[in-house]
């Protein structure tokens, strides 16, 4: 069976109705998906992965992403965020080593021919929505998807358009900045400014905002998009290679040793000293490096983005101490080195318990939550409920609860409804309020008649039920039929004429008489199957009673004449039971007769006219 | 009779609720809708409704309404994993049919 998670009070979901949101960091370097699953946000792996690099490889027979690319593998489209929603004009193709098309939008070219970087990126966003919807075996119903604070309208537009073509529905496009303010819950503050410092691979980020009354508004944006903790690792490999005497000449070299440096620089996050031995052209080396022998050479790097942060400020014209909190983003803000400078600089401690890599990412997901309207936000506890459910009355004597107790208002819910008999042209919609099982213990609020409804076999007709109450607890139900669009409503007031006491005997009667009520149900929805299958069965036997023996049409008017008078006995098992033999003694009837029009439809027609 | 939980399913509640920061124990309902009768809620609760019966089941507090309770009884809840995705599951001894999905079910 499917498996559940806990949802917010009053927020469960109708089965195939679940809203799965994701949300997506879409990164320079490397990308994330989230959701918020049980209350928590948490990030969907690949294969183990937690990162998914945002790189594409387009090979002749196939697109390959992230994680998936080998690593010998060469022509990998790297960092196309830098590209996206830009002209040819906007950058310095010297910078960026592709063959670009010969027009002023920007194209890349692949072995699949020339892509844009909303293609490239959309392949991206689709490695990332087949993640999610490998890891809930089910669809997704939207996504926010992570922007930086300074992209500008077309580079967002773009990267809209590139969460359409991987088929995303894009819930709303949020700030970077933003999205790691609401993982540290920051939203539920009365107001506030913050600074977001954000330190990727290859990007450095500064952006203030401001929280008032519910939204974020980014204040400040300053950064430097080459200068990132690749530029740390480089600093310690130039320290190696004088230290150790280690031969980098070639590109191998070179990468291997960038890949060395990279992990020193994750050890010394963690701790004061670095003592491995490390292989490296053949050879072993035991290198020794302590963070105070090398963190001085850090101090410019560092340097230029206090400089940000402090033209960051000047612009929204802002003091130190008018901030009221700082959060790390960025895999290489958990260097120590930027850390204590941090510290000091702003002089308080900063928001850096969540896994700097990943906040983006959880923010992305908790906003998706919160958009597709499965949270609970405080301030809706003190809005009015529906004291007692809405619903109409069913086949069989039976509720059919369309709006449940407990509520909260203005809602408004849609089901759809069928004709029970062929032909049937016209429903009655009888509206009830109650808890009970059976129409007649629940308050009848009102009824009306869908009329016109065009004949059709029972079960075809579609008639859509809606239930709307507004905030003032009126209720409107309008019924409209699928075909026709014939729209039939009602206005009522469900509140009126009805005091606390009477709700509350209501809700106490339909404690008590829970298991009666269920019996009620079961047996009701028992007869209803039943009476559908004896007038199946009967209009078969009026149309197709030559292709039985004399012996089968016995045994089956045997079973239907038993089954018949089961059902005024109302004992269930015995109905079932009896349902259950005339399903089985006409079973070889259903057979005749598929055979025979299937037979009918193929007879004398050629194999191309079949096929059409 | 009652509604129980396994160890697993509790330690995952006991977790959830915590990084949920707030929440009395969970709420385990029906409700009638879906492609086969009834279809069951999962939800945290923050405060419990007097008429909601109470069980406890390693030490998390399990409550549910007494129209629901018909539907539930001797259900026992446990945590899954099937193929990448983890989440709870009802193992409810009142349950004649379910639809192919398992969202919903009869009695």
């Amino acid at each position: 069976m499917a498996l559940l998670q806990i949802s917010e009070p009053g927020k469960s979901t109708d089965p195939h109705n679940r809203k799965l949101t994701i949300g997506i960091d879409l990164g320079t370097t490397n990308s994330l998906v989230a959701s918020v699953i049980s209350g928590e946000a948490k990030i969907l792996e690949d294969n183990n992965y937690r990162l998914i690099p945002s790189r594409v490889l387009y090979e002749q027979d196939q697109i390959l992403v992230g994680n998936d690319i080998p690593s010998h593998a060469v022509s990998i489209i790297n960092s196309v965020k830098r590209l996206i929603g830009k002209k040819k004009d906007d950058i310095n193709a010297n910078d960026i080593a592709l063959d670009l098309a010969d027009s002023n939008d920007i194209f890349i070219q692949t072995p699949q021919g020339f892509k844009s970087p909303i293609q490239v990126s959309s392949d991206i966003l689709k490695k990332l929505k087949k993640i999610a919807s490998d890891y809930f075996g089910d669809e997704i119903y939207g996504a926010v998807i992570t922007v930086p604070a300074y992209f500008n309208e077309g580079q967002r537009q773009a990267t809209k358009e590139a969460a359409k073509l991987a088929g995303i529905d894009v819930l709303r496009l949020i700030n970077e900045p933003t999205a790691a303010a609401y993982a540290y819950g920051l939203d539920t503050k009365k107001e506030g400014v913050f600074v977001v410092y954000d330190l990727g691979g290859g990007t450095f980020d500064i952006s203030i905002l401001q929280f008032n009354q519910g939204v974020f508004e980014v204040i400040a944006t300053n950064g430097n998009s080459s200068l990132g903790g690749d530029d740390f690792d480089q600093i310690i490999k130039n320290y190696l290679i004088n230290k150790y005497q280690l031969n980098s000449q070639g590109l191998e070299e070179q990468a291997h040793l960038n890949l060395i440096a990279k992990y020193i620089k994750e050890k010394l996050s963690s701790q004061n000293t670095f003592n491995e031995t490390i292989k490296f052209n053949n050879q072993n080396y035991q290198i020794d490096i302590s963070l105070s022998e090398i963190e001085e050479s850090f101090i410019p790097l560092v340097d230029k983005t206090i400089q940000c942060v402090k033209n960051a400020l000047n612009d929204a014209n802002l003091s130190i101490d008018e901030i009221d909190g700082v959060i790390m983003v960025g895999g290489s803000t958990r260097m120590p080195t930027i850390q204590n400078h941090m510290k000091q600089f702003f002089n308080q401690d900063l928001l850096n318990d969540l896994n700097p890599d990943e906040v983006v990412a959880i923010g992305a997901a908790r906003q998706a939550f919160v958009l597709s309207g499965q949270a609970v936000d405080d301030d809706t506890l003190l809005l009015d409920v529906t004291p007692l459910s809405l619903g109409i009355e069913t086949m069989g004597d039976l509720v059919e609860r369309i709006i449940p107790r407990n509520s909260t208002i203005p809602i408004a819910k849609a089901q759809e409804f069928t004709t029970y008999k062929d032909g049937q042209t016209m429903m009655k919609i009888h509206v009830v309020q109650g808890e009970r099982e059976k129409v007649s213990e629940n308050r009848s609020l009102g009824e009306f008649v869908v009329k016109d409804i065009p004949p059709m076999p029972a079960g075809a007709a579609k008639i859509k039920v809606t239930f709307q109450v507004d905030a003032d607890s009126l209720l409107t139900v309008s019924a409209e039929e699928q075909t026709t669009g014939t729209k039939t409503s009602i206005e009522i007031k469900p509140s009126y004429s009805i005091n606390e006491n009477e709700i509350r005997k209501m809700l106490e009667d339909s404690f008590t008489n829970a298991e009666d009520d269920k019996k009620f149900r079961s047996l009701a929805e028992l007869i209803i199957d039943a009476n559908q299958i004896l007038e199946l069965t009967e209009k078969a036997l009026h149309n197709d009673q030559q292709l039985l023996s004399d012996h089968e049409k016995t045994t089956i008017e045997k079973c239907m004449n038993n089954l018949k008078s089961e059902i005024t006995k109302k004992n269930p098992s015995k109905i079932k039971q009896v349902t259950d033999e005339l399903n089985n003694a006409s079973m070889s009837f259903a057979q005749k007769r598929m055979d025979r029009s299937i037979h009918s439809a193929l007879t004398g027609k050629n194999i191309n006219e079949i096929n059409k | 009779m009652a509604v129980t939980l396994t160890k697993k399913a509790a330690d995952r509640v006991e977790k959830y609720l915590a990084s949920r920061g707030k929440g009395i124990g969970l709420k385990l309902g029906v409700k009638t809708t879906g492609c086969s009768g009834m279809a069951y809620t999962l939800e945290f609760l923050d405060e419990p409704n007097p008429e909601d019966q109470v069980f406890e089941s390693f030490d998390i507090k399990i409550f549910v309404d007494p129209k629901s309770l018909v539907y539930i009884d001797g259900t026992e809840l446990d945590f899954a994993r099937e193929g990448l995705n983890e989440g709870f599951k009802f193992n409810n001894p009142n349950v004649k049919d379910e639809c192919g999905c398992g969202e919903s079910f009869t009695v």
